[in-house]
């Protein structure tokens, strides 16, 4: 963890909606991600939460050029890929993979498990001999499955195996920065549990880098090292594992936390105690509300919430927040508090 | 499931080298689609026709034209299978190799809408910037009711069978052109399509292996239907004398000519009318058939 692997500078994604027809109005633009600044550092597992809809499996394909960024840059090993053409971009594509949540929409039903991990070796021109098929066998026991699996089809495989599949997929190129976007959610507990050990046992070996999108607080916690909180296109709080739970600064990440259910009922009287509510919706990304976008769901919206957008900014050793609460020149003395 | 991968199994274990059997999942489609049985029916039903069509040159005396004055307006049965019509020419003749013609006509308009409905719709589909263009000018085509603009084509063209084919062609590419696309619109934003992309796969390679494998569904059930279609309105311009030039015969031209002795000779318009009829119920059936094995939504309703 000593420099980053991979880098966001005021990274956005405006995506217009229903212009562009021949007889139509140009229409409206949502702001997916607006104006995002991440720094991954190689060999860590950044965990990224939010509500869905907060722009953040948008950030993980803009990360790896899946869609193109309306503004700003991505950094990848320090070189700036946001305008490489395509060639050169194909090249850059062995380096980062994606993992993707739903385990039967993302394998080709009309494909051989054996193709489907041969593929990405076949488009960096490895030839589909004998070899190649070796190393697709090698591949698919590293990922916990049978190597006869090779010469079946995607229909007779279980969820957690077919997403062990698209995690072989994935590692075929040896990539060094994979985006894992909600690669367990859809799957049920015990097979969450090991596909994340799963995860976390190639990440040792192989020495890959994490962005691990979900909206499950406690796999985050389980995998992460850091853990960055988006809401509404924006990154509002970032920080150590253990500092993001145990002491959140955001009230926004305060209420995701006390949201998430307490195994102990020790433990649930406390945090009812502390519960912090966050009423109504997340206002449409098509229509941001000014100043802060949490103000309108915020229980400690202050003046200037509504008027200025807070920079995130470090409070704390690697803890960054974007809130007027903990900047000394607008804190209020009723929330004293937050200052933890 | 244990059964379907026993065989390959066994045979990896034994022979590591060897090229083992692989089972595509098209063939449990297959055999789904012969336990479905409107499919068998229409299958069968067309497969008479077609049969006919194929064999026409050994199962009728060569020319359907021959003439035989002496016999005209025979009744079917005894000498003459189907009967005889005004200048005394086999029926059965005629409609076989009217048969013939209907079938090849049909053919040729589901291969040129295989090859262009595909092509159009798989650009529209998969680059959006062509989307606009294609699509506005397959709106504008669509907009004719279909027998009229064919029979305007070919009243243009002149009457001819290629004229037919070409037609029919232009009347209902810009519909399997739609249904190609649709599904393309679905398929480009599946996450195996995204994999591909972030793996560094081309354009090609992605409609390739990725897009049309999958948008074959909806298409083969379209051009099946697409058949009857195109052998329905092959009878509707031959009758109005828009299609083959007698004497070739067709089951269109046979009904026209036959319509002047409706009352005295009816087998002569009834007997095409019926083989017609057989054509398209049977096409049909075996469309509905394949729609409910191949198409996922209505799968999933079962």
């Amino acid at each position: 963890m000593t420099r980053p692997l991979v880098e966001a500078a005021a990274l956005s994604k405006h995506f217009t909606l229903g212009g562009g027809g021949l007889f139509r109005r140009p229409g409206e633009t949502l702001r997916a991600v607006d104006g995002v600044d991440l720094r991954i550092m190689e060999g860590e597992t950044l965990g990224l939460v939010g509500e869905s809809g907060c722009g953040k499996s948008t950030l993980g394909r803009l990360l790896i050029r899946l869609i193109e960024a309306s503004d700003g840059q991505v950094l990848f090993d320090g070189a700036d890929i946001t305008g490489l053409p395509p060639a050169k971009l194909r090249s850059l594509r062995r380096a980062m993979q994606i993992i993707f949540q739903d385990p039967y929409g993302a394998l080709n039903p009309r494909m051989a498990v054996e193709d489907i991990v041969m593929e990405p070796m076949v488009i960096h021109g490895a030839k589909p001999d004998a070899a190649a098929r070796q190393r697709v066998a090698a591949m698919l026991e590293l990922v916990g499955l049978p190597r006869q699996a090779a010469l079946r089809f995607p229909h007779e495989f279980s969820g957690g195996q077919r997403q062990r599949i698209g995690i072989a997929r994935a590692l075929v190129l040896r990539p060094r920065f994979i985006v894992c976007d909600e690669a367990v959610s859809a799957l049920d507990v015990s097979v969450q549990a090991q596909i994340v050990n799963l995860l976390q046992d190639l990440q040792r070996e192989m020495g890959l880098t994490y962005l691990f999108i979900a909206h499950d607080l406690s796999v985050v916690r389980h995998i992460s090292d850091r853990v960055a909180v988006m809401y509404l296109g924006r990154v509002v709080e970032i920080a150590p594992k253990a500092a993001i739970y145990d002491a959140p600064m955001h009230p926004y990440t305060r209420a995701l936390i006390a949201a998430v259910p307490a195994p102990h009922p020790a433990g649930r009287a406390a945090r009812r105690a502390a519960r912090l509510r966050v009423e109504g919706e997340m206002p449409s990304a098509l229509n941001l509300p000014p100043g802060c976008r949490f103000h309108t769901r915020c229980p400690h919206a202050m003046a200037v919430c509504r008027s200025v957008s807070p920079p995130l900014r470090e409070y704390a050793p690697g803890h960054s927040t974007a809130c007027h609460l903990h900047d000394p020149q607008h804190r209020p003395a009723a929330t004293e508090e937050f200052a933890a | 499931m244990s059964e379907t991968g026993a065989l390959p199994l066994e045979a990896t274990l034994a022979a590591p080298e060897a090229e083992p059997r692989r089972r595509h999942p098209a063939w449990a489609t297959l055999r789904r689609l012969f336990r479905h049985r409107l499919f068998v029916t229409g299958l069968v039903l067309f497969g008479i026709i077609a049969f006919m069509a194929a064999a026409a040159p050994w199962i009728t005396d060569a020319n359907p034209n021959r003439l035989s004055m002496r016999n005209k307006f025979q009744p079917p049965g005894g000498d003459w299978v189907f009967g005889t019509d005004n200048f005394g020419r086999s029926l059965w003749s005629r409609v076989v190799w009217g048969a013939q013609l209907s079938v090849m006509i049909g053919l040729s308009v589901v291969a040129l809408n295989a090859v262009f409905g595909t092509l159009i719709g798989a650009l529209a589909g998969y680059f959006r910037r062509l989307d606009n263009i294609l699509m506005r000018v397959n709106d504008a085509l669509m907009a004719f009711p279909a027998i009229l603009l064919a029979i305007g084509v070919t009243a243009m063209l002149g009457p001819s069978t290629f004229n037919v084919i070409l037609a029919l062609g232009i009347v209902y590419i810009p519909r399997t052109a739609r249904i190609v696309r649709a599904s393309v619109i679905v398929l480009r934003e599946m996450e195996y399509v995204q994999a591909a992309v972030a793996a560094g796969a081309g354009h090609w390679r992605i409609l390739r292996h990725h897009i049309l494998p999958n948008a074959m569904a909806p298409m083969i059930v379209q051009l099946s239907f697409l058949f009857a279609y195109a052998v329905l309105s092959e009878a509707t311009l031959s009758f109005l004398g828009l299609g083959a030039v007698p004497p070739t015969p067709t089951w269109g031209n046979i009904m026209a000519e036959g319509r002047d002795f409706m009352r005295d000779a009816p087998w002569i318009i009834a007997i095409p009318g019926v083989t017609l009829m057989i054509t398209v119920l049977g096409l049909n059936m075996l469309g509905d058939g394949l729609r409910d094995v191949l198409d996922p939504r209505l799968r999933i309703q079962q």
